[in-house]
């Protein structure tokens, strides 16, 4: 937010960055070859809903939009905290396709004006222990951070640590480390 | 491009920019004054800078003493952290500490220096009586407040009324002391004494409009950051409504934070267009249904 509308009052909503998806791939790869995480095949976009008719039909429009290819069905699943979550599944662990599915979804939103209420996506992958490893988008910052949730809403600092440092030149990772909010029982996760 | 839902409202913002004018303008006097006084003014200048710089650097702490908050961490109140993470992403911007009061008064406000400095504060009454999006909209209203550095912005107008003030007494003092056959002095200190009554007048109206226009500015910025205007309007209703029926004397001790809360502890019945509504901090509950019906219906356009 400028300098200029701060002073008037007036916040506007923040647009978000699509493209830095397109770079989960190849992490993809340089997680399975260093850490054996492997990806699950889904992965997950958050956004807040808004009030209203307009809404409503984006949401029924990206769903219809997904089956069409004739994969298995995207699934809309509300939150705790009044956020919709979308759920892509891919027969095949492939991450790539995860991603071109995730993109629809966000620029369908973009495209019809609500860009700014996209919050996070989230790709799980799994490690050899069967633990969940997942990597957030904040779309606002346009960066990512690891995620390792583990049982009674705690989390692997070592483990996303290590995931930052592995994963420092392939992806923008989120330098500060108050920004790397959890988000427990986010679906693909439980 | 891809259309946008989220439009700036013109006349808000040109009421705003003409407030601030005013007050600039008055600083503009103020300071003409302040040189015909000469040295003993500059003195008393910097030493109201020196308080209000103060004010505002310790306006977290301050704040929160008088409502004795105190600070949660994310393991005290998780599910209200979880709400403010993501309103914080979803604006982008750096997360507030967080405080509970407790008291049963339902309000909320903002307070600190800088976003990161600064505190959100819940009274337990508001989190009792509030559904989670309902208090999710108040948060998203005070995170607004953040945003819009509007501790600083207040303080730096509300400057001139105070100076204005401090003047009218100090020029009063002033005439008395000095020997009564100087004709020139006794003019000079009656003239500044008029100015400073004048500034100290208009200045006080401008502060509260400009108040009420920050007000209706965060109204809308937590509006389009929840995409929920109607939940944040769901709230001012019960916040208003059930505050009017306390008695205000349990309330006084909210006066000095009045200025950047949710809803102002001591407003008495509905104001009309009289002396009251000038006088308010926050514009009237009407006023600001309005604006969120407006936004609710733009957003829900195809």
């Amino acid at each position: 937010m400028g300098f200029l509308d701060g002073l008037l009052g007036r916040r506007k909503p923040v647009r978000p960055n699509l493209d830095a998806l397109f770079a989960v791939p190849s992490a993809a790869i340089t997680l399975q070859a260093a850490l054996d995480v492997v990806p699950t095949g889904q992965g997950a976009v958050a956004f807040r809903s808004v009030e209203g008719r307009a809404m409503a039909d984006v949401e029924a429009e990206i769903v219809d939009l997904l089956d069409a290819d004739g994969g298995p069905p995207v699934q809309a699943v509300a939150d705790d905290f009044g956020y919709t979550w979308l759920v892509v599944r891919e027969p095949e662990p492939d991450v790539s396709s995860v991603v071109t599915d995730l993109h629809a979804v966000n620029s369908t939103l973009v495209d019809h004006g609500f860009g700014p209420q996209l919050l996070c996506s989230l790709i799980p992958f799994t490690d050899p222990a069967g633990d969940a490893l997942a990597l957030v988008y904040l779309y606002k910052r346009g960066s990512f951070y690891p995620f390792a949730p583990r049982a009674g809403e705690t989390r692997d600092n070592v483990a996303e640590l290590k995931v930052r440092d592995l994963l420092a030149g392939e992806l923008p990772l989120e330098p500060d480390l108050t920004r790397w909010f959890p988000v427990w029982g986010a679906p693909t996760l439980t | 491009m891809a259309r946008t839902r989220f439009g700036i409202d013109r006349g808000l913002t040109v009421r705003m920019v003409g407030t601030m004018f005013g007050l600039g303008l008055l600083y503009v006097i103020l300071a003409a004054v302040l040189l015909a006084l000469g040295v003993g003014a500059i003195f008393i200048l910097i030493i109201i800078g020196g308080l209000f710089f103060a004010q505002w650097w310790f306006s977290d702490s301050l704040a929160m003493g008088a409502m004795r908050a105190h600070i949660v961490t994310p393991e005290q109140a998780p599910q209200l952290h979880a709400l403010v993470d993501r309103l914080c992403a979803m604006a982008d911007m750096d997360k507030p500490r967080l405080a509970i009061a407790d008291t049963d008064v339902p309000n909320a406000f903002a307070t600190g220096r800088t976003s990161k400095r600064s505190v959100v504060v819940v009274t337990t009454g508001l989190l009792r009586r509030l559904d989670r999006d309902e208090l999710e909209g108040v948060i998203a209203h005070e995170l607004s407040h953040v945003a819009h550095r509007d501790v600083l912005v207040m303080t730096i107008a509300s400057f001139t009324a105070i100076l204005a003030g401090f003047l009218v007494r100090s020029a009063m003092w002033g005439s008395m002391m000095r020997d009564r056959r100087d004709q020139n002095t006794a003019i000079v200190f009656i003239v500044v004494m008029l100015v400073s009554v004048v500034v100290y007048a208009i200045s006080f109206i401008l502060i509260r409009a400009l108040s009420r226009y920050r007000e209706l500015g965060a109204d809308r910025g937590a509006a389009y950051v929840t995409g929920r205007p109607s939940a944040l309007a769901r709230a001012l209703q019960k916040v208003s409504g059930e505050m009017a029926a306390i008695p205000t004397q349990d309330l006084r001790r909210m006066e000095p934070v009045a200025a950047f809360a949710f809803a102002p502890a001591f407003s008495k019945g509905r104001g009309g267009l009289g002396l009251e509504s000038i006088m308010a901090t926050h514009p009237s509950l009407e006023k600001r249904l309005e604006q969120l019906a407006k936004i609710s219906a733009e957003l829900g356009e195809r």
